[in-house]
């Protein structure tokens, strides 16, 4: 094929060799630190057979292969044409491992051949990103169009909803990062602010309390109103919006002092018998004030407001002002669901993680245990590190799963600050790389899928070193190609080299 | 919007999460200084190692308190297969109840545990490990540690050389830093006294564990690794064989003697009644309860802890203040007709002896009525222009002097004040100016508020041998590595001037020298050769049968030993005090007992049914 192509751009052009150099990079380093993360009292070789560096060093090699098979030899085309066959094959796999998967940790998510394992979902991030480039690359695909959001939704939730089936919910977290993809494509930004404020809100409501949740949002919404309306209503915006807060800020105090001297008066009637008809005193019609909740008086001030504010941005034709109106409807909605959410929908092991992460309960025994283990075994890498194999925490076994998931507490451990600081920039090189090569291409399915790449490679490294550092709950997903396993590594090289090829053959012939 | 600012703003995104990510690192690895210390602790654990404990001689080099093997038995569950509990309890000395409970437990807690040992009992004798070592192959888990404990070979002290045991959690916050839990400490007598010297300093070493507790190497080749400094040893100023023969004596009564070496001040023998026998030390945690139920009070030191009426003894002191204060010449004659006729009617009895006397013969008499004149001499004194409230004040100062109604400030703990009078005192009782000398006459023999501890009594008698002054008692030497306070060292002179006490010690040689008939109240004390000089007393005692009490020293001239024995509802001063400390004085002088069928009397007497209980 080379041959063929010699009019063309060569290899040396064609190919983004940084990119390249950058993911070999990473999983050297990777393969490395697996090494130094099993302890053992004679060290073995590294290529060892029978320790996870042996075995991470043929997944590697393996890996390698894979990559020059999909950079040489299968035709890139086949990505887009194949995508939509691939990805109902991948659903099916999704579905079918339910139902012949042993039970890991409660979740059913592997197959097993032998000692071969590997995980649909991990492939299922390749299918739905080359669905997804497919069809947000089409001619007439108009990110605005509802038919089009709900094709794109209905692409990404599917497997998404099938892997939080299979009780892999860390998993599924990933899928949410392709929103960042629908941004790029025209997808209105509000949205994800939306979803951002409610998170803020389902946190605030969680640790601190509904009421302060409530002003939060009416704060947040003022000040988008204040910035994003007409300029001269800026300040009479903020008056209202800020005052009302900070009048409102007040309100849970004086209330309780005046439910206290109705209590206090009642408590004195009742010690007063001599009073004739003291039960008909209009003290006791005022004791329902007992009953009422600062919140409620708050939500019922915003609520009557609400109609006045809705025919003003009628008037003024704010279409944005009425939006906001709506979300502060749905906000308030899930304010109150908060709790039940919490606790009803997430699971338990799911709802411990998150009051530990939120600081709600302190439980290093239990589920905090590998939280705060790991971020023992990175605290005490200190600025440079223990050094290759000094580690104690990880290779001594403190840090659970200390070669797959939580891996990065031996970078953290061994190779300190400068070590993380370094393995961060690779991922950011790698990721801003991808960007940009998606930016440069020509034809919007390589860039889409550049940009779904992109948005896998980041969520996994968010959520993984998050979680390692207590920045996010416990969710076991790999760290893209450091972490030990074929399944994991064969994926994200197979993510990116796809890529890879794409982007060579827009070089070779533009 | 465009699409070149969106994808400007998705990498700006990327930059604030990655510096985000980074930050977070930093603050954990580089500020924040916890994690590090969290991460030694999980990694690495502390083998202790115990110093030995020093050795506590007498002043002879005999050693009083030893060290001696016990084992501690360790429990590794996780190494435990089913065993024959019965057998286990047989070989232990224990019960199968105990084996059960203790297992139990263990499986309870296993996670805790991990794969560490446990210590399941604590300071078996050597005997029951080596029964137990012999069958130990049939129970796999199971070890014996060595850990020493305290051995006395000789059965001397008790309450003096104290107890030492396993510490509690008020004894680890009342000293902080300084012990942990499972470390043994000196509870009373001098094993607490000198705890900072006999303790010794903890090593360790230090091992690297994995996450299940199972030791993986030592930490760093043991280049951290501290050895255990062993306590150094104390010298004490107690002759052990004086000391036991005391308690021989005193066995089956209660009271205490305190013998002390006037030269030096060093104490050679204290004696407490009864008290905690040394077999009871080494393991005082099983007698702990048998020993604070008895209504004796064996843990109560009577030596420095029990305030008494000194009675007769008192006199002299008395004698010696009148001469000081020019009231009192030793020539001078009282009368007493069976007592000290006083006020209309009363009077303060004496016993039948010749009449009058001179204040030699008051001392060998030990004449009431004598002393009372002596009092009322000290407290009419013209000097105060009959202010008995000064003069009372100024007698009590001179009193003080001689270390009563002080702590005389002795190296051994708990030490007692006493109790001498003031003139607040009685102006409380009677009203300021509502008092004189008869009022307060029972101070003149001792009797009243006055209160002394036998270590008051003994160091009285010392300063009288020494003709003057007293240094402060002692109870140990200095020796290698144990300094003593320099104020040990310092003469402490009374304020009385030396010239008056050959007079009274004239006194006491005759009241033991005298022979029997001739009215001296000691004569029993007497032995061929000691030049024994003494002073009986005979305190009253609210409590039951009068308390008898006798200090004396020996010999006269270069006093070599000054005893007080004070023996609760003994009687007379002459029944069982003096014959005691002349026998100990006998003993400490010239080695051996010359007088069996006195010493077979003292050791066999048995007043505890006298004694009222608690």
């Amino acid at each position: 094929m080379i041959g063929e192509n010699t009019h063309k751009r060569g290899l040396r052009q064609s190919v983004d060799w940084k990119l390249i150099g950058v993911y070999i990079l990473l999983v050297l380093i990777g393969w490395v630190n697996i090494y130094a993360s099993v302890h053992s009292e004679n060290p073995s070789s590294i290529f060892d057979w029978s320790v996870r560096s042996g075995k991470q060093f043929v997944w590697m090699l393996t890996a390698f292969g894979l990559a020059g098979l999909i950079l040489f030899v299968i035709p890139p085309r086949l990505w887009e044409t194949g995508s939509i066959p691939m990805y109902i094959g991948v659903c099916f796999l999704l579905v079918a491992v339910i139902f012949l998967s042993r039970d890991v940790k409660g979740s059913h998510s592997w197959f097993e051949f032998g000692p071969i394992k590997f995980q649909p979902a991990e492939i299922s991030k390749i299918t739905t990103s080359l669905l997804l480039a497919t069809v947000m690359s089409r001619q007439n695909f108009k990110m605005s169009a509802w038919k089009d959001f709900f094709l794109v939704a209905a692409i990404i939730g599917v497997p998404m909803l099938i892997i939080v089936a299979e009780s892999e919910t860390g998993s599924a977290l990933v899928y949410t990062g392709f929103i960042f993809v629908l941004y790029r494509e025209g997808f209105n930004g509000w949205w994800i602010a939306l979803i951002g404020l409610a998170i803020l809100l389902f946190i605030t409501t969680l640790t601190l309390s509904p009421y302060t949740s409530v002003l939060i949002l009416v704060t947040i919404l003022t000040l988008s109103n204040a910035f994003r309306g007409p300029r001269k209503y800026f300040w009479r915006r903020i008056y209202l919006g800020l005052g009302f807060v900070a009048v409102m800020a007040f309100l849970p105090r004086l209330w309780g002092m005046l439910q206290d001297s109705i209590q206090a008066h009642i408590d004195w009637m009742q010690n007063v018998t001599w009073v004739p008809q003291a039960n008909e005193s209009t003290t006791y019609q005022w004791a329902f004030l007992l009953k009422v909740k600062p919140l409620y008086l708050l939500l019922a001030l915003g609520f009557i407001s609400l109609p006045f504010i809705g025919m003003r941005a009628f008037r003024l034709k704010d279409g944005f002002l009425g939006l906001s109106v709506l979300a502060f409807i749905i906000g308030v909605g899930l304010i109150f669901s908060t709790d039940f959410i919490f606790q009803n929908v997430l699971q338990d092991h799911q709802r411990s993680r998150i009051e530990v992460l939120l600081g709600m309960k302190e439980d290093l025994a239990g589920v905090g245990y590998n939280v705060n283990q790991s971020k023992i075994a990175i605290g005490s890498g200190g600025l440079t590190g223990k050094g290759f194999l000094q580690g104690t925490q990880t290779a001594f076994g403190f840090v659970p799963e200390q070669s797959t998931d939580f891996i990065f507490c031996t970078v953290g451990e061994e190779w300190g600050f400068l070590g993380c600081l370094v393995v961060i920039l690779l991922y950011v090189f790698l990721i801003v790389r991808i960007i940009l090569d998606a930016e440069r291409c020509r034809e919007s399915f390589n860039r889409i899928y550049g940009y779904c790449v992109a948005a896998c490679i980041f969520m996994h490294l968010f959520i993984n070193i998050g979680m390692t550092v207590g920045l996010m709950p416990v969710i076991g997903i790999p760290l893209p190609l450091l972490s030990y396993g074929g399944s994991s590594l064969w994926a994200f090289t197979i993510l990116i080299f796809i890529f890879v090829a794409l982007y060579r053959q827009e070089k070779k012939y533009f | 919007m465009t699409t070149d600012t969106r994808h400007t703003r998705l990498l700006i995104g990327l930059g604030v999460v990655a510096v985000i990510l980074l930050a977070k690192i930093f603050s954990i690895q580089v500020l924040d200084d916890h994690y590090k210390i969290d991460a030694d602790n999980n990694t690495t654990v502390r083998e202790i190692i115990y110093p030995t404990r020093g050795v506590i001689y007498d002043r002879n080099g005999d050693i009083l308190v030893g060290n001696k093997v016990a084992y501690d038995i360790l429990v590794n569950p996780r190494d435990v297969q089913a065993f024959d509990t019965l057998a286990l309890a047989t070989a232990l000395d224990t019960t199968v109840e105990f084996i059960r409970g203790k297992m139990q437990e263990y499986a309870k807690n296993r996670r805790k545990i991990g794969f560490q040992s446990v210590t399941m009992i604590k300071q078996i004798p050597a005997e029951t490990y080596n029964k137990f070592a012999e069958v130990q192959y049939r129970f796999p888990g199971f070890k014996g540690q060595v850990r020493g404990i305290r051995d006395y070979p000789i059965n001397a002290g008790g309450n003096l050389l104290g107890y030492v045991s396993e510490v509690n959690q008020a004894y680890i916050d009342n000293h902080p830093g300084e012990y942990r839990s499972g470390d043994y400490a000196g509870m009373t007598g001098i094993e607490a006294a000198r705890e900072k010297d006999l303790r010794g300093e903890k090593g360790y070493h230090i091992f690297l564990r994995n996450s299940h507790n199972q030791i993986e190497q030592p930490y760093k080749d043991g280049e951290f690794d501290k050895e255990a400094v062993p306590g150094h040893d104390i010298v004490t100023t107690i002759d052990a064989q004086l000391q036991q023969y005391g308690q021989e004596l005193m066995q089956n009564k209660v009271g205490a003697i305190v013998a002390i070496e006037p030269g030096t001040g060093e104490i050679l023998a204290l004696v407490s009644s009864p008290g905690i026998d040394v077999s009871q030390l080494a393991d005082i945690g099983k007698h702990y309860e048998e020993i604070s139920k008895n209504p004796y009070r064996p843990m109560y030191n009577r030596a420095v802890q029990a305030s008494y009426p000194p009675g007769s003894v008192f006199k002299l002191c008395n004698g010696l203040i009148g001469l000081e204060e020019g009231v009192l010449r030793p020539e001078m004659m009282y009368p007493c007709s069976h007592g000290y006729h006083f006020g209309a009617g009363h009077k303060l009895g004496c016993h039948g002896h010749k009449s009058p006397i001179n204040m030699e013969e008051s001392i060998m008499m030990s004449c009431n009525a004598y002393y009372c004149y002596v009092l009322k001499n000290i407290l009419d004194n013209r000097k105060f222009n009959g202010d008995y409230g000064e003069a009372m004040d100024h007698w009590h100062d001179m009193v003080t002097s001689f270390g009563f109604g002080t702590k005389l400030g002795s190296d051994f703990p708990n030490e007692l004040s006493g109790n001498i009078p003031t003139s607040k005192t009685y102006n409380r009782a009677y009203g300021k100016g509502r008092w004189n000398s008869t009022t307060v006459i029972s101070l003149s023999i001792g009797q009243g508020e006055i209160l002394a501890t036998p270590m008051h009594l003994a160091n009285f008698c010392a300063i009288v041998a020494n003709r003057g002054f007293y240094y402060i008692p002692h109870i140990v030497k200095a020796s290698e590595g144990v300094e003593l306070d320099p104020k040990y060292y310092e003469k402490q002179y009374t304020k009385v001037s030396l010239e008056h006490f050959p007079k009274v010690i004239k006194g006491m040689w005759r009241a033991v020298n005298s022979g029997a008939g001739m009215g001296g109240t000691a004569w029993i004390a007497h032995v061929d050769g000691l030049d024994i000089c003494g002073k009986t007393g005979t305190a009253q005692n609210p409590r039951g049968a009068d308390n008898s009490c006798f200090i004396c020293f020996a010999p006269m001239d270069n006093p070599k030993i000054a005893i007080a024995a004070y023996v609760e509802n003994g009687g007379f001063g002459a029944t069982y005090a003096a014959p005691m400390a002349s026998l100990m004085v006998e003993k400490y002088l010239t080695g051996e007992v010359k007088r069996p069928d006195l010493e077979k009397r003292m050791k066999e007497a048995n007043l505890m049914s006298r004694v009222k209980k608690d």
